[in-house]
């Protein structure tokens, strides 16, 4: 399962600079592990005790995982995942 | 209809069809026109609510200084409403704000203080607390904070809806302070709780994420995701194409957040749909166009749009 990660650039010294990367698994936590083994850190920024950290927002094609299934929301091949930090709007 | 003054025409909006945006006889789609209030924008019910909150509990006095980060309709609807009450306003807002929102401020007498645009709203926030600390006889009503933020939609937005659509079945509304959302999710939570809560969150060009580490992440206070059923983060490509399907299938010339609000609207409609369930789905129209017509996001192609609005805070 082919998945297209973008990453916001403040976690991007863990992409080598890349805007988006490609990872694979059939949920959010395993495309995470996957991303982990290439992207080294990447994952503590992310995770925290097994769920997204408070200032991380992460979407499977616009829809905010935490609404879903969190971090076991499953994708699927050509799905986009953007992950964000959360700032203030209004 | 008839008022003693402008302050007391806040409220009690239009809900009107949507019947070519509808995707059908039983999923349909409904416009709260919020930019029938008095200075254009659905900011004055969150404006007038904290201000008379705050009059009544003494945090607010004659010749008082007003201090508020803003991107704008918070900010030209606090600056009417404290001209007509005689205080005096300080406004923190993002350089990459349009200029309409600027003059109008600035026509309604409030003093602005710019906030960098690296960093969006974030920043204006950061500074605004700063100068607070600073200035502590000056009263910061703090609309990601305060309660009274969410009291107006709870009081107001809420109870209209469910009057005049008692068949309602979601809620669309932008998400930014998180007042409207949480005053009409808490609302229908209580009233009539199978109402789903949809989130629509402006999503910007990556300046606005400039942050210098996760930690300075922003979530308002006032945020309870309970209430919250889905979020959508929507870009710019999506909230101009809506927004311009709107003024051509519907006639309604509105604001470029409204059309990331109808993009989840249409979302939900489409789910609705697929499920073979009926719906009743009403969204909140924010504020008008007028504001926007500067920040090019009417003329020329939805790509040149987009462009267009890269680093802007259009929402």
């Amino acid at each position: 399962m082919a998945v297209e990660v973008r990453i916001p650039t403040i976690l991007r010294t863990h992409t080598d600079g890349a805007k988006a990367v490609e990872g694979s698994g059939t949920t959010i936590s395993e495309v995470i592990d996957d991303l982990e083994t290439r992207h080294s850190g990447l994952k503590e920024r992310l995770v925290e005790s097994g769920d997204l950290r408070r200032f991380v927002n992460v979407y499977v094609n616009d829809e905010d995982v935490r609404f879903l299934a969190g971090v076991q929301t499953p994708v699927k091949d050509g799905d986009t995942i953007v992950v964000l930090p959360a700032v203030a709007g209004g | 209809m008839r008022y003693e003054s402008l302050l007391d025409s806040v409220g009690e909006t239009p809900l009107v069809g949507l019947p070519r945006l509808s995707p059908s006889a039983d999923v349909r789609l409904w416009a709260k026109l919020e930019d029938r209030n008095p200075t254009g924008s659905v900011k004055d019910r969150a404006v007038l609510w904290m201000l008379i909150d705050a009059e009544k509990v003494g945090r607010l006095r004659p010749g008082c200084t007003i201090l508020e980060p803003t991107s704008g309709n918070t900010g030209i609807s606090l600056a009417m409403v404290a001209k007509l009450r005689g205080y005096r306003l300080v406004c923190v807002m993002p350089e990459n704000t349009s200029s309409e929102r600027r003059q109008l401020l600035q026509m309604w007498g409030a003093e602005i203080v710019d906030s960098p645009a690296a960093g969006g709203s974030n920043e204006a926030v950061r500074v605004a607390k700063g100068i607070a600390a600073e200035h502590s006889d000056w009263v910061m009503l703090y609309q990601y904070g305060n309660p009274a933020n969410a009291a107006a939609h709870y009081e107001g937005t809420g109870p209209e809806l469910l009057a005049d659509l008692p068949s309602i079945t979601h809620f669309v509304a932008g998400l930014g302070t998180t007042g409207t959302l949480m005053g009409v999710g808490r609302f229908f939570r209580e009233h009539k709780p199978d109402v789903r809560i949809v989130a629509a969150e402006p999503r910007y060009g990556e300046l606005v994420y400039g942050l210098r580490n996760l930690e300075e992440g922003f979530v308002p206070e006032l945020y309870d995701e309970t209430l919250i059923d889905s979020r959508f983060s929507v870009g710019p490509r999506d909230a101009v194409r809506r927004t311009r399907e709107l003024l051509e299938e519907e006639g309604i010339f509105a604001g470029i957040s409204t059309g990331a609000i109808l993009h989840a609207a249409l979302a939900q409609a489409a789910k609705s749909v697929e499920a073979g369930e009926s719906a009743d789905i009403a969204l909140v129209v924010c504020d008008g166009g007028w504001k926007y017509l500067s920040t090019g996001a009417y003329e020329g192609t939805v790509d040149e749009a987009e462009d267009r609005l890269e680093g802007q805070l259009w929402a």
